[in-house]
């Protein structure tokens, strides 16, 4: 039980109103292990991302309990809720989302700054980070001088430079191509086998599968039995999940 | 130099025209308000110079007498009992009235007198550049400004001129006495102002009251008042409070050059808050990013807000140097700007609470993201 850092229980959300109402989840019960990488799939619309927001704390479920390591999530307001963020999650964008005006440096000791960390030891913490995605030599590089691989690794950093004890990634291999694909995969598995913070990632790339520890399907708002191609995919070695 | 501030100074680079033209605003804004209250107090200046240089402690004026030149009259007979009072020196009549300077040409321009006996002083030319303010006791002479040489057939000393029928003779001249009013000032001697002005010689419009040194001006006050009867006793910064206040406000100058200085500050205001606006739109995305990785709605208003200060500190700054050269242009003028340390500090703050108040608007804006929006971008 202690394991569990993000724990969803019979979660069910509601979207948009009248005849655009959308059953997004029907009851979803998630448990997110410290030390493993989860792979939460499922097609177009099937509530992955509705999922992935409630698990983050960016959307409240209509019904349910969300729990962030240990802590009900029911009662907090939205500054309770951005608190929890800051202090457990981090976030990995399929569109990066960096800031364009900022340094890779600078983007990664964002995640530091809002937590009032001193500005010396973000900047060590930021270096430590960016040389761990393998872009120690890029710390000065604003975003448009980087490539869509180097751009999802700062994000990366910027993700785990506050050591959260959960990683939610959206779809972080969708832009990249596969050696980059591979790299973030790695990086992503390793934040979960070597410093021990639960990572999901919500994906429909197939060539992911091989890096998961436990794969989550999701249809129709509902988690289902995994399909038939699941274990064959796990069975691929990761150096072959994206192609030589 | 924090995040906070790197980010907020890298959004506003970020597009430089909307910077310029941000910076635009605030300076034309501040420099307005500037210029107005410039305009505000140099005019307060001028309408009270006379009370200004006059050495004295206290002025016994006519009831209701709402400023220095208010043309009503005293009974002298008043001067002998103020001159009585415990703690007196001195008190010295003072005789001003319009009067008609009739160039050599033949041309007619109305004039205002000013006639203390020099004797006692009071209220002599300052700034005298040539000649000797001592030579107005002698019948029929005038000192005079060199800014009103040409509207007074002037061309230095010796020049002459007619008052009231008389001729005169220029034997001072001073540098910088203008008048607020088109009228120039023309410093004679006590008897020649009654003279040229027509007042009785049982009459004088003021009485300068200089003090013994020592003396408690406030008991003093209250025994001249004790005299003076329907007359008022009013201590120097009294009358110039009042005949500022008069002519500021009593005319109505004084609320139009702060309508005026209101305008720039909506107008600045308004063109901040825009630019500001469309800034944090146009940034909506990161501020999102930020509320996703969890900051505090605090840590985007400080964004918000340095970028607010930052355009407050740098248009501040130009318009504070368009502002002194204004002041050194216009130093020399019928109405000069005058900008003193109280003023630029009083706009450093306007400029300030204008930019973080047109914040408001971006902030209100941001407030309403919702940072799951990140994941739909």
């Amino acid at each position: 039980m202690k394991d569990y850092i993000i724990e969803a229980k019979a979660v069910k959300k509601t979207l948009g109103s009248g005849a655009g109402q959308v059953r997004a989840l029907r009851g979803v019960d998630l448990s997110l292990r410290r030390g493993e990488l989860t792979l939460l799939m499922g097609p177009s619309g099937s509530g992955k991302t509705t999922l992935l927001l409630i698990l983050g704390c960016m959307l409240a479920p209509n019904s349910g309990q969300v729990i962030v390591c240990g802590r009900s999530t029911a009662d907090a307001d939205k500054e309770g809720l951005a608190k929890i963020r800051r202090d457990h999650i981090g976030f990995v964008f399929q569109s990066y989302h960096l800031f364009p005006t900022l340094t890779a440096a600078q983007n990664v000791q964002l995640a530091l700054d809002i937590r009032g960390e001193r500005r010396r030891k973000a900047a060590e913490k930021s270096r430590q980070a960016l040389k761990m995605v393998g872009l120690q030599q890029k710390i000065d590089a604003l975003p448009h001088a980087l490539s869509g691989g180097e751009q999802q690794r700062v994000a990366i950093a910027r993700a785990i430079v506050a050591n959260p004890s959960a990683v939610l990634a959206d779809e972080p291999t969708g832009a990249l191509d596969g050696s980059n694909g591979r790299t973030i995969m790695n990086i992503l598995a390793s934040i979960a086998h070597e410093r021990g913070s639960a990572v999901l990632v919500v994906t429909h790339d197939p060539r992911v599968l091989p890096f998961a520890d436990r794969i989550v399907h999701i249809e129709d708002g509902r988690l289902v039995d995994q399909p038939s191609d699941g274990p064959e995919r796990l069975r691929m070695p990761k150096a072959a999940a994206f192609g030589t | 130099m924090s995040l906070t501030l790197t980010l907020a100074s890298r959004n506003l680079l970020h597009d430089r025209l909307r910077f310029i033209a941000t910076l635009v605003g605030i300076v034309f804004s501040v420099v307005l308000v500037m210029i107005q209250m410039g305009l505000f107090l140099g005019f307060g200046h001028m309408v009270s110079t006379m009370i200004d240089h006059a050495s004295t402690d206290l002025w016994v004026v006519p009831k209701g007498a709402k400023c220095f030149e208010d043309p009503s009259l005293l009974d002298l007979k008043l001067r002998d009992r103020v001159a009585a009072t415990n703690g007196v020196a001195t008190v010295i009549p003072l005789v001003i009235g319009f009067s008609d300077w009739r160039l050599d040409s033949g041309e007619m321009t109305p004039v205002f007198m000013v006639g203390v006996d020099l004797r006692d002083g009071g209220l002599r030319p300052w700034n005298v550049v040539e000649g000797n303010a001592q030579a107005l006791s002698q019948h029929d002479t005038v000192a005079v400004d060199r800014s009103y040489f040409e509207r007074l057939g002037v061309t230095g000393i010796g020049s002459t001129a007619e008052i009231r029928g008389r001729r005169v003779k220029v034997v001072a001249i001073t540098d910088g006495i203008r008048s607020f009013t088109t009228t120039p000032y023309i410093f004679v001697d006590l008897k020649n102002a009654r003279t040229y002005t027509g007042t009785p010689p049982d009459r004088a419009n003021n009485l300068l009251v200089r003090l013994n040194n020592g003396a408690d001006r406030e008991k003093v006050l209250q025994a001249v008042r004790a005299q003076v009867g329907n007359a008022e006793v009013l201590t120097t910064d009294e009358f110039r409070s009042r005949s500022r206040s008069f002519w500021l406000f009593g005319t109505g100058a004084g609320a139009a050059l702060f309508a005026g200085a209101l305008l720039g500050v909506i107008v600045g205001t308004v063109i901040v808050a825009q630019t500001l606006y469309s800034s944090t739109k146009d940034h909506l995305n990161e501020f999102a990013t930020l509320r996703a990785m969890g900051s505090s709605n605090g840590y985007i208003y400080k964004v918000i807000i340095y970028q607010a200060l930052l355009n407050a500190v740098i248009g501040f700054c130009i318009a504070t140097g368009i502002g002194a050269l204004v002041v050194e242009i216009t130093a020399k003028s019928a109405l000069p700007i005058v900008i003193t340390p109280w003023l630029i500090a009083a706009l450093a703050v306007l400029t300030v609470v204008m930019c973080v108040a047109s914040a408001i608007g971006a902030i209100v804006r941001v407030v309403r993201i919702a940072p799951a929006t990140v994941f739909m971008r």
